[in-house]
């Protein structure tokens, strides 16, 4: 009997799993996907946001800039990439400045801190490759940027660390009430919990109508990108949002942690809450949209296209808290963006109000802190030799566009949460995202995970089961 | 720090053939770098016919060509290191290198010769729209999945791009017992050699579809199928003529481009039309005493052509030295 199952293991579920394990107890995460951080967690702009945007009163504005001013020290204890780069949004029409201050007023309100309306040779100043065409631009010094992956990946380790059990490859079917709480019905068996936390994501609206009679209905709203070789990523400083011109509304440019440039996303409501295909007219768009605010950007040397899918609430704000018809049901449901920015005050919040739902003591022995993989390129060279001296396969170059080593690769495939398949192998060490995107080191990882799983290189998958990679070796076959 | 005369960044035919060359011109100091476990490059996973018509009038395999300069460089016992893998070239010509065994170790060289070969155009840089599944292969990726590691990418397979690498790994797959539906090729003209279409295509009954492209792609885990449309001269399908191809497996061969990191890294002025570094008649960058020779410098054609221009730089780079320019 758990006292708490969490549904879901993207940057809210495993906060939230993250935080729980501060108190005394027994948590589970169930996840149907083959590791964490493979839902919408993966694709999105990965934006730590100011806390401008969203209304006034609202959860989303509470959570963003709680979570945001969290960010820094979360990412020091848990040791994943967070820059405070600043944004700006910017305008480039007449009707831009009442808008502009429009959002600052909101920012006040919300309590943001360190916004300023800058224009001129001000904005030209923070950012050279700024458009001829941008009037004003709201800076915010306290966005930023973030790892999304390694700020998921770290919650869940360090959740695991403390205790938290992820079942992954785990669907959740159903939801019956049980005496002390439910029973979790999964395509892996039944188990028994007080509390379910909903942290589905997209799909969160499923589980709630499982169990409550006060339906709620979420639209997934894709949104596209194309991200640039790190040749381009030094294009702009900031994050740079553009603000809706009659082109309808703008998209965003920003470095990413890793040096590479990021942009997008398109908006369009889709169907499918799986379908994250990439479209031709997406591509238009972002083709059309991508130098209004910016000048110069090389479109040619983009290196992949990728789309991910918003958790459009009706509502739209996040719903967070306990159901009201449904005992000891917790909601997170709802949670687009500012999602990623608002994962630790999330996690942290719901953490509370659920341990004191069921009395749990804080935890002596938690540890706050957790150790990312060794990158050998943060190292002094004296530093990089002596790691070499010690394990020799940090000597060893796999993947040729990112130098990531053997040694990096059999640590993200030996952690607390192993790296089981190339694309969890990539979100943790970039192995394959680079530009020549896996064409070279693929089949190397592919033969280190084989190898650290004992099993065939014909099992190994690309994003789990039903994605395997290369069909038969003959040698096999002849054993 | 170790000093040698010459470096020799990579072991593919252009870094044999530029090894062979500099010590006949008299240069015996040289140091040949690979990071693959053997010598030999990409030739290793070239095992069809039609090397070495030009060099030695006969026709080899790509192992057999390759062999040939490895026989060479081990007859003139010119040293190599193999499983070594440079991570970065200074204009003062310091060469760092990483292997398991020695860590990260320098070597300052008088001259360099880079022969890093080149990579594959992948998917993201083609901007195809559809889903990211598995089954997705750069032509060369499956060549190296199929002729080294033994395995097969797929059993019903559509082609993208009709370079030479992507017509015979139609072969390929088409004698391991899979089945080719359609070559598709965006241009009018195949890029490839006109005896591998033959060769390679028309001898099997897989069909050429010039002025064609695959639109979308589908599948969520794996892929299932895909797209393919004719398209107009602004490269834009054209309504009314998708053909849906139900499929396992997609191959790319839609260009190479020469590995320039090292090169960027070096500082040398690079060229907008070949995509590899300037170089001059001898191939030597505008970094002096740094050489650039084979795919790295430009993509050939024809393994033949890069040992005839790396024996060049070999040549120019013992002329280098011995002219003590430093
Ligand atoms: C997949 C593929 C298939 C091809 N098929 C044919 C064919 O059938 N017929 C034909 O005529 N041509 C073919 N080519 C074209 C090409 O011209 C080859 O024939 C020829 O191998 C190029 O020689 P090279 O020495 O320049 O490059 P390569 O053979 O690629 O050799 C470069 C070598 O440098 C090493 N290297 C790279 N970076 C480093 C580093 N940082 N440190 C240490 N070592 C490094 C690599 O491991 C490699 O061994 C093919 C090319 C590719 C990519
Ligand atoms: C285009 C785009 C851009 C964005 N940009 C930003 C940004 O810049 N900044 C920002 O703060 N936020 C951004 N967001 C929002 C942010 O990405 C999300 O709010 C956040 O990732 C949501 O996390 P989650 O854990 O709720 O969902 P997910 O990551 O989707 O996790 C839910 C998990 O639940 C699992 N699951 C679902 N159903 C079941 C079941 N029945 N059984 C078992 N497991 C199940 C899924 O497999 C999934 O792994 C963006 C979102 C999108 C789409």
């Amino acid at each position: 009997m758990f006292d708490v199952v969490v549904v879901g293991a993207g940057v809210i579920g495993c906060a939230i799993a993250r935080f729980l394990t501060q108190y005394e107890g027994r948590f589970c995460v169930i996840e149907k996907g083959d590791d964490v951080c493979c839902g919408t967690s993966k694709a999105n702009s990965a934006i730590v946001h100011a806390g401008y945007d969203a209304a006034e009163g609202s959860l989303k504005a509470k959570y963003n800039v709680l979570g945001n001013a969290m960010m820094a020290e979360l990412s020091e204890e848990l040791d994943f990439p967070f820059q405070r780069i600043g944004s700006l949004v910017v305008g480039t029409d007449e009707k831009s400045m009442p808008v502009l201050e429009a959002l600052y007023e909101r920012g006040i309100k919300n309590g943001v801190s360190g916004m300023k309306i800058v224009c001129g040779d001000e904005l030209r100043k923070l950012e050279p490759n700024v458009s001829e065409n941008a009037v004003a631009a709201l800076y915010a010094s306290t966005a930023g940027i973030v790892c999304p992956f390694n700020l998921t990946i770290a919650l869940a380790e360090n959740a695991a660390e403390n205790g938290a059990e992820f079942r992954l490859n785990t669907t959740v079917k159903g939801l019956e009430k049980s005496e002390n709480g439910w029973i979790v019905k999964t395509d892996k068996g039944d188990i028994e919990t007080k509390i379910v936390v909903n942290a589905a994501g997209v799909f969160a609206d499923n589980l709630h109508n499982m169990v409550s009679a006060k339906k709620i209905s979420i639209t997934a709203r894709k949104g596209e990108y194309y991200l640039l070789d790190k040749s381009q990523g030094k294009s702009v400083s900031h994050t740079i949002f553009q603000l809706p011109t009659n082109m309808g509304k703008g998209i965003l440019i920003t470095p990413t942690v890793h040096g590479n440039l990021l942009v997008g996303p398109t908006a369009t409501d889709v169907e499918s809450k799986e379908n994250l295909s990439t479209t031709a007219l997406g591509y238009e768009e972002l083709n059309k949209k991508a130098n209004l605010a910016v000048n110069k950007l090389n479109l040619k040397e983009t290196i992949t296209s990728f789309a991910g899918l918003r958790a459009h609430e009706t509502q739209e704000d996040f719903i967070i808290g306990f159901c009201d018809d449904a005992e000891g049901f917790f909601d997170c449901a709802g949670i687009e963006s500012p999602g990623l920015a608002s994962s630790p005050a999330i996690g942290k919040d719901v953490a509370a109000q659920v341990a004191e739902k069921l009395g749990l003591d804080k935890k002596k022995n938690y540890k706050s802190t957790r150790k990312g993989i060794i990158n050998p390129e943060q190292l002094s060279l004296e530093e990089r030799k002596d790691l070499i001296k010690k394990n020799p396969s940090y000597g060893k170059i796999i993947c040729r566009c990112e130098s990531i080593t053997e040694g990096e690769i059999i640590d993200a495939a030996t952690r607390i949460i192993p790296a089981r398949n190339l694309d969890a192998v990539k979100r943790r060490v970039r192995a394959g995202m680079g530009r020549c995107q896996g064409g070279f080191c693929s089949p190397r990882v592919m033969e280190i995970l084989a190898e650290t799983q004992g099993c065939k290189l014909s099992s190994i998958t690309k994003k789990g089961p039903g994605s395997e990679i290369v069909l038969r070796k003959e040698a096999e076959n002849d054993q | 720090m170790i000093s040698r005369d010459l470096v020799i960044i990579g072991g593919g035919p252009a870094g044999l053939a530029a090894a062979v060359a500099a010590y006949d011109a008299g240069l015996k100091d040289i140091l040949l770098i690979e990071r693959d476990y053997c010598l030999g490059g990409v030739l290793n996973q070239c095992i069809h016919a039609g090397f070495g018509l030009h060099t030695f009038k006969e026709e080899l395999t790509g192992p057999e060509y390759a062999q040939r300069y490895i026989d060479m460089v081990l007859e003139r016992g010119i040293e190599y290191k193999t499983d070594c893998m440079v991570i970065s070239v200074s204009p003062e010509k310091i060469v760092q290198i990483t292997n398991k065994d020695d860590g990260i170790f320098e070597v300052q060289a008088k001259a360099i010769i880079l022969a890093m070969g080149c990579r594959e155009r992948t998917r993201g840089s083609l901007n195809i729209p559809g889903t990211r599944p598995a089954g997705v292969f750069t032509a060369g990726t499956a060549q190296r999945l199929v002729n080294i590691e033994g395995y097969l990418p797929g059993k019903q397979v559509v082609c993208l791009g009709s370079g030479d690498i992507g017509l015979i790994m139609a072969r390929r797959m088409t004698l391991e017992g899979a089945k080719v539906l359609c070559v598709a090729e965006v241009q009018e003209k195949s890029p490839g050699l006109k005896r591998n279409i033959i060769q390679c295509l028309d001898d099997f009954g897989i069909p050429l579809l010039l002025r064609h492209n695959v639109i979308n792609i589908y599948g969520e885990n794996h892929i299932t199928g895909v797209d393919v449309a004719e398209i107009n001269e602004n490269f834009q399908p054209i309504p009314g003529t998708t053909v849906h191809y139900e499929c396992d497996c997609l191959l790319l061969s839609t260009g190479l481009i020469p590995e320039n990191e090292l090169t960027m890294g070096l500082g040398a002025e690079m060229d907008p039309i070949t995509k590899g570094p300037v170089v001059d008649e001898k191939f030597m960058t505008t970094v002096p005493g740094v050489f650039a020779a084979g795919n790295v410098q430009a993509v050939h054609g024809l393994a033949d052509d890069v040992s005839v221009h790396a024996e060049i730089a070999g040549r120019a780079a013992a002329e280098y030295i011995g002219g003590g320019r430093q």
